[in-house]
């Protein structure tokens, strides 16, 4: 089985992140580059699919020249090469541009299964699994938090809010995958050893047959209009047990719609 | 924790991977119970070794035979990272790797490396290493462990070792005896008759390590069983330089973690209306440590660097050993202050750190043998010899 699996290079989320002043893009030197978190349970499930049906995992990533640290740590988790999808005409695209090139790059490389995070920790948007899927002409299988695969069927439970829902498909597909689905491996150190000798294609827009001009910050269909800081977490209320805790505690609650 | 010289910006991208894999495995696995591990005075070696063995850990700078291959740095990085966990799981991958795996790796024959190495590296199989006697520590020369070959050509082993990290847990021995040609090394299984390993109690630092005794009466050993390749204490003198440059890495992260604690503490702590680290003399505290602690991260990667291009001195070694484990035993100490009472439980870690670097301070050549190597690297004059 041909899974390529979708990863993004994204601020450590325990760094302070920032938007660029210009052109209110993300400062990406102002936090250090990581997995996305859920990304990182995509590559497990593919490698345990792998490891189940044999094959070859490809990693693709979308991101400028400091993501090879991304590629680099996938490969040393043991996915097989990569794909590093890298243009500045790319700098700067939207959800909708983003899954067009990543599209394009998906059918240069072949697949019979995609997977990916269902969403990312800077951008947060949610929606590229069901766009690729959709530009790809291809099943959606998305929030999976259990995957089977059985020849060309493919079947996964998706997480919703009342349990989950038994979904089915054929090959190819695209999977998103959410946190409750595996525990990833860290990289072993001969898995770090063995990713500096795997191969990674870069490919330009040119290479991935991408038109310039539906990607990219000048071609995106929606605009960070503007952005503030956000303010400094304001002191905790206590609440004080004196035999009303119970009741305090849920008004608190409901006074902020929690409840 | 803000590092202050941001020396992890001098490492390479495989490095932080390799210090990202580890320090996961140390918050996700170790963290969580290596207080309960240290006041019981057990280690689960059999439920970590395994673990460490997939994560390549055990054996990581030897090339082949199932080990990763890893450069001085990354070995040291790796260490400074056990460490920040606890000393005890440090000195487990240092035996592991340096001291039993690194003389069969180095000076054993084909037989003994296909045996033994992909066992151990795996985690499979559990090693220790015989030095230190109990009339003899500093003065290993002196040893009374005796190996004497008979006519068919088996060794018999008898004596007796002290203070072996792994002793009671190993699956395999490296020895080391007084024979008519000087000192040799052997590779014991511990299953061989005569064999025995019964463990140190009553320790109060090192509590989550297994150190035993080691017993040779008439342990009667085949041929093969002498690792062919050295003679003389070099043999298990460069296998000390290797574990000590581990050591000089790992209590690196052992003083990071007392540091934390402080700082956390410090800035939670509220003492006469405001956190204590808003007193001067609090700061004067963290300030000294923080100090000591990013010159001793520099000294690390320095002989690391040295180590990787193959000029790293003995006598440097020591250098990096006194230093830096000097300099982490007095951060782990004035983190206690900063903790206060809070300092002595093992809540937090630095009570649990400041007793194991009592050990680690004596252990691998101790902080006076490392101060005359010292002396003699400048006088060049003998003080012990």
């Amino acid at each position: 089985m041909n899974i390529v699996v979708c990863v993004k290079q994204v601020p450590d989320t325990a760094t302070e992140r920032k938007l660029r002043s210009d052109d209110k893009t993300l400062d990406r030197e102002a936090a250090d580059g990581v997995v996305n978190e859920l990304d990182e349970y995509a590559v497990e499930e593919a490698l345990k699919l792998k490891e189940a049906h044999g094959g070859e995992v490809t990693v693709l990533t979308m991101g400028p020249g400091k993501a090879t640290e991304t590629i680099r740590k996938v490969l040393a988790m043991g996915a097989d090469k990569a794909v590093h999808l890298s243009d500045d005409a790319l700098h700067g695209s939207d959800a909708l541009s983003t899954s067009y090139a990543m599209a394009q790059a998906l059918k240069k490389i072949g697949f019979d299964l995609v997977v990916l995070g269902s969403e990312s920790t800077d951008a947060r948007t949610g929606v590229l699994a069901a766009m690729l899927a959709e530009r790809l002409g291809v099943p959606q299988l998305t929030l999976a938090n259990k995957v089977e695969v059985n020849g060309s069927a493919i079947a996964v439970q998706r997480l919703t809010d009342y349990g989950y829902d038994k979904v089915e498909a054929s090959l190819p597909a695209v999977v998103s995958v959410v946190e409750k689905i595996n525990e990833p491996r860290y990289p072993s150190f001969k898995g770090i050893m063995a990713a500096k000798k795997k191969p990674v294609e870069t490919l330009g827009v040119a290479d991935a047959e991408i038109s310039a001009d539906q990607v990219g910050l000048a071609n995106a269909w929606s605009e960070v209009v503007d952005f503030a800081v956000a303010p400094p977490r304001a002191a905790g209320t206590v609440v004080k047990d004196e035999g009303d805790g119970g009741a305090k505690i849920a008004e608190f609650l409901a006074s902020k719609k929690f409840v | 924790m803000d590092d202050l010289l941001e020396l992890d910006d001098q490492l390479t991208p495989e490095h932080r991977m390799v210090r990202d894999s580890v320090a996961g495995f140390v918050t996700d696995r170790v963290l969580p119970h290596v207080g309960d591990w240290f006041e019981q005075g057990v280690f689960p070696a059999r439920d970590l070794a395994p673990v460490l063995g997939s994560l390549g850990m055990l054996g990581m700078h030897l090339e082949g035979y199932g080990c990763a291959g890893l450069d001085a740095v990354s070995y040291g990085v790796a260490c400074r990272e056990l460490e920040a966990g606890d000393s005890g799981l440090r000195s487990f991958v240092s035996v592991q790797g340096s001291l039993a795996m690194f003389p069969i790796w180095k000076y054993g024959s084909e037989e003994q490396k296909r045996e033994w190495l992909p066992r151990m590296a795996s985690g499979e199989a559990i090693g220790c290493f015989g030095l230190t006697e109990p009339d003899h520590g500093s003065d290993p020369a002196g040893m009374r462990t005796t190996a004497k070959q008979d006519p068919s050509g088996d060794w018999m082993l008898n004596g007796a070792k002290m203070w072996i990290t792994n002793g009671s847990i190993a699956d395999v021995a490296v020895v080391w005896a007084q024979t008519d040609d000087g000192i040799r090394g052997f590779v014991v299984p511990t299953s061989t008759p005569g064999f025995s390993a019964p463990e140190i109690h009553r320790k109060m630092s090192l509590r989550a390590s297994v150190t035993s005794s080691l017993y040779f009466d008439d342990v009667r050993l085949p041929a093969s069983a002498v690792l062919p390749g050295v003679t003389g204490l070099k043999g298990p003198l460069s296998c000390l330089t290797e574990a000590r440059f581990g050591i000089l890495w790992g209590v690196v992260g052992a003083a990071r973690a007392c540091l934390e604690a402080a700082v956390d503490y410090a800035r939670t702590r509220v003492q006469f209306g405001r956190p204590i680290g808003a007193f001067q003399l609090t700061q004067e505290k963290l300030a000294w440590m923080a100090v000591a602690l990013g010159q001793a991260g520099l000294t690390a990667l320095h002989l690391g660097r040295l180590k990787d291009a193959g000029t790293l001195k003995p006598r440097q070694v020591s250098f990096g050993k006194l230093a830096n484990v000097r300099a982490a035993l007095d951060i782990a100490r004035q983190a206690r202050t900063v903790l206060g009472a809070n300092g002595v439980t093992l809540e937090y870690p630095v009570i649990r750190h400041m007793n194991n670097l009592e050990s680690v301070l004596t252990y691998e050549g101790t902080q006076e043998v490392h101060l005359l190597t010292l002396g003699k690297a400048l006088t060049d004059l003998d003080a012990f010899r």
